[in-house]
């Protein structure tokens, strides 16, 4: 009862309301033995519609009518236009009728679609009756689909629409609809390159001073706020995708070896991987989702045959679409005993193939080289024994002190550097815009303290840096940006969470843009040093409030990851970080196991810490959508009734921890600290993570 | 405010379930099947779906109508004839863009999309539809004038279909958690207390957009940028204390439909001493987890 005052019935009014009952049951008992007894009549007809006048939402009326109407229709003949206009006119009145009953009346909206479906109407007169019912409620959007059904039927074009969307907006800027439906024909026109809709910098430069109005006119009415927002994005994103980074980096030597003795205190600790197989995972991060990505789209050039390589998309579902790709390189086994080193060449998008989500080609194919160095078996591979604890207290870490030269070539910042060239012109008008958008909203920013200002300044600042360099986001105006967040948060407190979160991405942003600040959280781990991982650098990003993960695209080389005493209540990203083995996220607010869904993805993760979090805390789960699981039909409930039925152990009240620990070979796993811990979630750990030596600090077997 | 009336709410709904003659059930005879999913799915939520045992049978749809309707003469039970319905019929509306048609008559719409894709999974026939299809028909759509009604039929169907990574979840999570009235005119003029969600730009709160932006908060892991606590209130607010149920806004006319997406609502916003929702199905989440994950 949509804003109808609550009151109690007096008695005369429920005798009243009693007689209003029972002749309506009687017209509804005559109207559904007249539809079932197919009684077409004038009469049954009329019946029929004196029930719609009352209740506009009985869809069984609505679609009696469309039978009659037909049957009426196939019975009348072409040379006979009077009888045909009159059935006509009859449904298109009787519509009317019921939306000024119920302007949001599907079944009534329908219906006049499809009685003009039918033809032999004049289309013009509906759009002086939308014009009427747009004066009425100019944002009801039953009206506004009606009329872009019209529109269509009509041939008018978007530019005609697009200035009755100007119209509106005059007369009232506070017309979000108005604003939504402009930005929906725009897209249309510009896509097509409509005369007048070309270039875009025209376009979108008239465009930014319509909206300033409506801003900058009363800045708490939102009506104009999705507008500017999608302007924004119009003005930042390049259509073509973009490679931003890869491991190995451009530039970049990685040792090859397969035994775990063989670390050579004379390489780089970033870039020696360890693999008993002799593989090397390749990876490519885009600026957007891409499909395409297969052996034909990207070539590799080499002395050993690398044809025919698998890539495969590194994603929390089955999906084609990704913005990281992974493929593995197995390289040949050193014939003597001194180092091979290969030369590695690859190409992205030499052919077409590789296509963003919106359709759009990778346009500006790039290369990057990379050597590896294979190191000969020095030792046969020794038996598989157990690893040590791995603690993470600060005593274990010490600052990482640099003594490589060549440093500056292998921490992989500034990696594509070979991108920067694409666009040169676009990217001017862009900066230029952005700019003076920016000086405006400081001007607006600097007379009233209100929120879409600041939000919109760091949005623009944001977007500013990263046209400036769109591979690298050097951030010129990182703390600026911080401060807004800071100031928004106090500002609008309702919303602090999603201030806290955009903060925690420039953060990131900010301390993975150079090279001095990424390695100011670079640490080495004492027991670690000759370790079989090869890389014993520990990226510490703990304690500092993050509230969100970011910027994984410049982690790519990272196999040690301290995330631990931070607000993470998800780690959505960390997936693409593929080299991943050692991971503690203890001490933050990851509410399910489904939040730890991106962790299925990293086959190289071994250790594992997520104690005192908020794991089985929460009776809503809001991850158990974003992880591959049965319900979302993305994954095949796996477990047999074997499985469920093992005492207080089984599957049955574990599902999710089982989907996300079976597939990972985890050795080492601390889970204190969460409501799940127990006992009983202990013996389920044991029996179905058969890796496990090491369980919440004990050794196991 | 206060605290939750669970007590009198299950009365009131009992009280709509009995009032079977009164004017307005009769006027919201349309909507019968929807009033029992409402009714009995706040019951569950409330943890008295018990009360049921009272009634000997409800009689929301008719097996045998239907089965003379279908022509099926030999006696089978309910499950099968359903299967049977939904597995004919609800495949055979899918139009070849992937969309779905309401019914014979071609009225295409999202509400077509979800209801298909929804009732399909819960009786394991999604092989039967052209999923990939139905999705790239969703995500083609640009969200076009985004409802709030229309989001969630999207981020539903894309959920249930494991296609949430269409979505840009940052911007349209934006677009949902600034839903969430707390000052400014439109507060003024509705005379509510801050924290009610609305539906669009400008408009006035309503505790049904409790479920429409909520469970869509809820599905693109979003719901933490909006302030719980005061749309608990706010929600709390529109009860009936004396007789029970839910209204649109403080001090209006209690519900079925509203006194269910309060109730859900709550129930997605962790309120203590309720039963868990799932938001894309629109099901307690022990009868999901029974029928999906056959526990």
């Amino acid at each position: 009862m949509h804003g109808r005052p609550r009151k109690p019935a007096k008695p005369e009014d429920e005798s009243a309301s009693a007689a209003r009952a029972e002749a309506l049951r009687a017209l509804q008992s005559q109207f559904f033995s007249n539809h079932h007894n197919k009684v077409y009549t004038d009469e049954a007809l009329q019946l029929s519609g004196r029930l719609i006048e009352q209740n506009p939402e009985f869809y069984t009326a609505w679609n009696y009518r469309k039978l009659v109407v037909q049957q009426n229709l196939d019975r009348c003949s072409e040379s006979d236009p009077d009888a045909l206009k009159s059935i006509i006119d009859q449904e298109l009145r009787l519509v009317e009728i019921a939306l000024r009953q119920n302007f949001k009346s599907y079944g009534a909206w329908h219906h006049r679609k499809w009685v003009l479906s039918k033809g032999h109407s004049v289309l013009d007169r509906e759009m002086k009756l939308l014009k009427q019912f747009q004066l009425l409620d100019p944002r009801n959007f039953h009206a506004w689909n009606y009329r872009r059904f019209v529109a269509a039927l009509l041939n008018r074009s978007d530019e005609e629409e697009l200035e009755y969307t100007r119209e509106m907006v005059e007369n009232n800027f506070s017309n979000y609809s108005a604003w939504h439906n402009r930005s929906v024909l725009l897209s249309n026109l510009m896509k097509k390159k409509a005369e007048g809709f070309f270039p875009k910098a025209k376009v979108l430069n008239n465009e930014y001073e319509h909206v300033h109005d409506a801003i900058f006119t009363d800045p708490d009415d939102q009506s104009g706020w999705f507008y500017y927002t999608w302007l924004l994005d119009q003005t930042v994103k390049t259509d073509a995708p973009l490679l931003v980074s890869s491991w190995p980096a451009h530039g970049s030597s990685v040792i090859l070896s397969r035994n775990r003795h063989s670390s050579d205190c004379s390489s780089s600790p970033f870039d020696s991987f360890r693999s008993d197989s002799g593989t090397v995972p390749l990876l490519i991060y885009f600026n957007q989702a891409v499909e395409g990505v297969n052996s034909s789209s990207i070539t590799i050039e080499s002395s050993f045959c690398t044809k025919d390589l698998i890539w495969k998309p590194v994603l929390q579902n089955n999906s084609q679409l990704s913005q990281v790709w992974v493929t593995h390189i197995k390289f040949p086994n050193a014939k003597s005993h001194s180092s091979e080193v290969y030369q590695l060449k690859v190409s992205v998008g030499p052919t077409q193939g590789i296509i963003s989500a919106s359709g759009f080609d990778y346009s500006h194919p790039t290369q990057f080289a990379f050597k590896v160095c294979v190191r000969p078996i020095e030792t046969e591979p020794a038996e598989k024994q157990g690893e040590d604890i791995i603690l993470w207290t600060d005593e274990n870490f010490h600052a990482f002190q640099t003594q490589y030269q060549e440093l500056h070539e292998v921490v992989p910042v500034d990696q594509q550097s070979v991108n920067d060239v694409h666009e040169p012109t676009a990217s001017n008008w862009r900066a230029e815009t952005i700019a003076k958008e920016i000086a405006l909203f400081r001007e607006l920013v600097s007379e009233i303290n209100c929120k879409i200002g600041k939000l919109t300044l760091a949005r623009l600042l944001t977007a500013h840096d990263v046209i400036l360099s769109p591979c690298t986001s050097k951030m010129f105006h990182s703390d600026e940006v911080l401060q807004l967040y800071i100031d928004l948060i106090k500002l609008d407190p309702s919303h602090s969470q999603y201030y806290k979160d955009e903060h925690s991405l420039v953060f990131l942003q900010k301390v993975t843009s150079n090279r001095e600040s990424l390695l100011r959280h670079c640490f080495s781990h004492k027991n670690l040093a000759s370790s079989s991982i090869g890389n014993h650098i520990c990226l510490r990003l703990n304690n500092l409030s993050l509230s969100r993960m970011g910027s994984v695209e410049k982690l790519l080389w990272v196999r040690m990851l301290d995330l631990s005493h931070n607000e993470l209540h998800s780690i959505e990203g960390l997936e693409a970080m593929q080299l991943l083995s050692r991971l503690n996220l203890s001490n933050n607010k990851l509410g399910s196991f489904t939040a730890l869904g991106p962790l299925k993805q990293l086959k190289l993760l071994q250790v594992l810490d997520i104690s005192y979090n908020e794991i089985g805390a929460h009776s809503i789960d809001t991850t158990r959508y974003q992880c591959s699981t049965p319900l979302s039909h993305t994954e095949e409930a796996s477990w047999n009734s074997e499985e469920i039925g093992t005492g207080g152990a089984g599957v049955k009240g574990y599902w999710e921890a089982f989907l996300i620990f079976k597939s990972m070979s985890l050795t080492q796993l601390v889970t204190l600290g969460n409501a799940i811990s127990g006992e009983n979630f202990k013996s389920f750990v044991v029996m179905f993570v058969p890796t496990l030596e090491w369980l919440d600090g004990d050794k196991l077997h | 405010m206060g605290e939750l009336a669970a007590e009198k709410h299950v009365q009131f709904i009992l009280s709509v379930e009995k009032k079977k003659d009164s004017l307005e059930a009769v006027a919201m005879e349309h909507l019968r099947m929807n009033g029992a999913y409402w009714g009995l799915t706040t019951l569950d939520l409330l943890g008295k779906i018990q009360v049921l045992a009272l009634f000997n049978k409800i009689d929301v749809l008719d097996v045998d109508k239907v089965a003379s309707y279908k022509q099926i003469k030999s006696k089978r039970n309910k499950k099968i004839l359903l299967n049977l319905i939904f597995n004919s019929d609800v495949a055979a509306l899918q139009n070849k863009d992937g969309s779905f048609s309401g019914d014979m008559w071609g009225e295409i719409d999202t509400r077509f999309s979800y209801i298909a894709i929804l009732c399909l999974a819960l009786l394991h026939r999604l092989n039967k539809i052209n999923v990939e299809k139905a999705v790239n028909y969703i995500t083609h759509l640009n969200f076009d004038l985004p409802m709030p009604t229309a989001v969630f039929c999207c981020v539903g169907a894309l959920a249930i279909t494991g296609s949430l990574h269409h979505i840009d979840k940052d911007l349209l999570g934006w677009w949902l958690c600034e839903r969430q009235v707390n000052s400014g005119d439109i507060l003024i003029k509705s005379k509510a207390k801050p924290g009610g969600l609305n539906g669009r730009p400008e408009k006035l709160p309503d505790v049904c957009y409790s479920w429409w932006v909520l469970s869509s908060l809820v599905m693109i892991d979003r719901v933490h940028w909006i302030d719980k606590e005061k749309l608990v209130k706010f929600i709390l607010d529109c009860q009936d204390i004396e007789n029970g149920g839910i209204s649109d806004r403080p001090d209006d006319a209690v519900d079925v439909y509203h006194t269910y997406f309060g109730v859900a609502g709550l129930s997605l916003l962790e309120y203590p001493g309720m039963k868990a929702l799932d938001p894309a199905y629109a099901l307690p989440v022990d009868v999901v987890n029974r029928i999906i994950l056959g526990k």
